[in-house]
């Protein structure tokens, strides 16, 4: 299942344009089944290099801009160690020291740093669409670390990732996802990936953030508003962080209140089945969607969530910027 | 405006469509001399006269739009008056009503003065200016409505601010009253619609952009409504984009009251899974909806409900379209292309025939405003158009008059055409 592609033959070279000719990744909605499956085989054979003082050497020579007008610490960080994994140069730009606050456009920025000769931007932006519309004005590889409440595809991609090396496979597994759905790039990314990988999706949290209209969207999903029946089946569930900075004071009343209502306590937990795992794709506020003995607990992949964040976003910058002609 | 083209003007052997008269025959003739229509022309005049071939076409009157922006004052990077009324003779519309969110704001007989004046100037078209209804259209403080009359204007409204409070809303309608002042609204509770980017539906689930729902519009239609009947005043409602807002006008049109309401055509054609690619050119407010909205839009239209169709040209330059989703301006520039969008929609797509079709461009939105124009009766202004119902042409910014470069059917292949357009007599737009 492995793919050797370290030192790449060019064999693998024709497998891999064969399997992806995408220059951007700015949605799961974009991809297929078989795409999804060909980047976890690369992905797979990229976690041996997340050994300290292992790399590898696919992107040397190379430039890879991070772009984040929005607040991140753990998706920009883990961009940087997987481009620099594969050797490539990084270079990041966060709100503050951007020019788009001077009022320069998204494009013109974006045509800057490509005049300096850059191979790929990885973007996080507030504006839903964002990371498209940047893909249409480049000819560069455009990463989508997240744009609006549309999507988030890394997120997704390393969720699944991490369900498939737990359990084997992605098909037939039950997967809950908790939490605010309405405003979370998370789960809309998750949905999609989800349901093209073959897994069956419940949406749970409250009416206001889980909306009956969700259904009329994605027609395959469940949509659950009580917490028993949304857990006891499950085979994973995936929280989502409660975005303070998003939701307007209407949709609950307080986190206190969703605390009691959705937080995932100890007790709570004990309604999922015994091999049933706790997923986050943090930054965890502890406390108000899960527990700390929850997050902490046995059953969670939370860590082990990051470390293939890294393997599948080396998998990315390797096959997009790898998808355009030279 | 120009003089009137003197020489006599014969169209022979065209369809002749008056919705105003009740008059559709498959072959007449048109007679105009000294930019009015006549009855017929006397021998002397048959022999003067520039003849034009009707055969094929389809000869209406002028139409009439309640609903567009022309850019001046104080926005002409988007538009002016002399490219916008170009737009409007290439589309047909011999009429526009003007909204009043220039800069300044039209809420002053200063900038309605100015308006005018720049119209006698450049315009192609006859402008009717509205004015707000409130200072700086925020719907606090009423706007001098008996000196906005006297200075020009035909209607008042606050446009896409809407008012959003009834107590003012209720005094505004009286006030607009008594100086026979229709009130345009733009039917929308922005309490509910803060931050909203489009349709609020399954699309705009998928494309995490915040919607608009039908019941901010729905809302203030039934009070718009209510307030109706309890000033006896006229409301005409906006661009309407929502079918049950169509469902809510027909009920208040069966009790009787003097409502009446516009759709635009672009409102007609689309619905919002045209979005799916972020296109900040179908970025409109009110939002493209669903097919169900569509389609009962139209059945409104068709029966009456919906008395115009208008088209809500709101023209933008290339810059500030071209940007992230959620910070682009709303609007489209539309005038163009109004009449063949709406003719895919409703006679290409087997809802009426084009008689149907020219009364609510025509006759529909004279009768909201009270306008004598709209008709092609002897002694009437000659505003005239003259349409190719079988030319296949496709829209493109290259050759439009706008300055506006937001047309979303730009590039589209239409199947009938607006071949010349006449203001009092005088080629406006199209060929000769």
């Amino acid at each position: 299942m492995v793919l050797t592609f370290v030192g790449a033959t060019g064999t693998n070279r024709m497998a891999q344009q064969a399997s992806w000719t995408k220059k951007d990744l700015t949605g799961i909605e974009e991809l297929s089944r078989a795409e999804i499956e060909f980047l976890f085989q690369q992905a797979d054979g990229f976690l041996p290099a997340l050994a300290p003082g292992k790399g590898l050497d696919l992107m040397r020579g190379r430039t890879v801009v991070n772009l984040f007008l929005e607040p991140s610490t753990r998706t920009r960080t883990a961009f940087e160690i997987s481009a620099k994994k594969l050797g490539a140069e990084v270079v990041s730009i966060n709100t503050t020291a951007s020019s788009l606050v001077k009022g320069e456009t998204l494009r013109d920025t974006a045509l800057n740093i490509r005049a300096m000769g850059v191979d790929a931007i990885v973007m996080r932006h507030s504006s839903a669409g964002a990371a498209r519309y940047l893909g249409e004005v480049l000819d560069i590889s455009v990463i989508n670390a997240g744009d609006g409440a549309h999507e988030h595809p890394t997120q997704a991609l390393l969720d699944a990732f991490t369900l498939r090396r737990h359990f084997g496979k992605v098909q037939g597994l039950k997967v809950t996802i908790l939490g605010d759905i309405l405003f979370s790039r998370v789960a809309r990314s998750n949905i999609l990936c989800l349901s093209k990988l073959g897994a069956e999706v419940t949406l749970a949290g409250p009416a206001t953030l889980v909306p009956a209209a969700l259904k009329e969207a994605y027609p395959q999903v469940r949509i659950v508003h009580d917490l028993k029946e949304a857990l006891k089946d499950c085979d994973a569930v995936m929280l989502l962080r409660i975005q303070h900075e998003r939701q307007t004071t209407t949709h609950f009343p307080s986190l206190g209140e969703y605390t009691s209502q959705f937080g995932l306590n100890v007790e709570r937990a004990a309604w999922l089945k015994p091999a049933a795992v706790v997923m986050h794709p943090g930054p965890i506020n502890r406390g108000v969607e899960v527990e700390s003995e929850v997050a902490d607990g046995p059953r969670s992949l939370i860590l082990e969530q990051v470390r293939n964040g890294v393997a599948v976003r080396m998998a990315v910058l390797h096959l997009c910027t790898g998808a355009i002609a030279r | 405006m120009n003089p009137p083209d003197l020489s006599p003007l014969w169209i022979r052997g065209a369809r002749v469509i008056d919705p105003a008269a009740q008059r559709d025959e498959a072959k007449a003739d048109i007679f105009i001399k000294d930019g009015v229509f006549v009855e017929k022309f006397s021998a002397a005049e048959q022999a003067q006269a520039r003849v034009i071939d009707g055969q094929g076409l389809v000869a209406t009157p002028g139409f009439i739009d309640l609903n567009c922006r022309l850019g001046e004052p104080g926005r002409d990077a988007r538009e002016t008056v002399r490219t916008g009324t170009r737009a409007a003779a290439a589309g047909g519309f011999t009429t526009v009503v003007t909204m009043p969110d220039s800069l300044p704001a039209a809420d002053n007989i200063g900038t309605i003065q100015l308006l005018r004046e720049i119209c006698a100037r450049d315009a192609a078209v006859r402008v009717l200016p509205a004015g707000t209804l409130t200072k700086e259209h925020e719907g606090k403080a009423l706007a001098p409505l008996g000196s906005l009359k006297k200075a020009g204007v035909v209607a008042v409204t606050d446009t896409t601010s809407g008012v959003q409070n009834n107590e003012i809303m209720r005094r505004a309608l009286e006030y607009a009253a008594m100086f026979d002042l229709v009130v345009l609204d733009h039917c929308q509770d922005s309490s509910m619609t803060e931050g909203g980017q489009m349709h609020e539906g399954a699309w705009s689930l998928r494309l995490g952009l915040r919607g608009l729902p039908r019941a901010a519009e729905e809302i203030v239609v039934s009070s718009d409504c209510l307030l109706a009947e309890l000033t006896k005043a006229r409301i005409h409602l906006q661009h309407l984009s929502s079918g049950g807002s169509a469902e809510i006008v027909r009920r208040a049109k069966a009790r009787g009251l003097s409502i009446t309401a516009e759709v635009s055509a672009l409102h007609l054609l689309l619905t919002d899974g045209a979005l799916a690619r972020y296109d900040t050119h179908l970025k409109l407010n009110p939002p493209l909806r669903e097919e169900s909205d569509r389609l009962a839009l139209i059945a409104a239209l068709v029966d009456g409900t919906i008395d115009a169709i208008c088209s809500d040209h709101s023209p933008c330059t290339a810059t500030e379209k071209d940007c992230e989703f959620d910070q682009a301006p709303f609007g489209a520039a539309t005038l163009e292309t109004t009449f063949a969008a709406a003719y895919e929609a409703i006679v290409a797509g087997g809802h009426a025939d084009l008689a149907l079709l020219v009364a609510r461009l025509t006759s529909g939105p004279a009768r909201v405003l009270g306008l004598k124009a709209g008709t092609l009766r002897t002694g009437a202004d000659a505003d005239l158009v003259l349409i190719n119902p079988k030319a296949q042409w496709t829209a493109t910014i290259a050759a439009q008059q706008s300055k506006g470069r937001n047309n979303p059917l730009a590039e589209r292949v239409f199947s009938s055409q607006i071949r010349s357009t006449y203001v009092g007599g005088r080629l406006v737009g199209g060929t000769a």
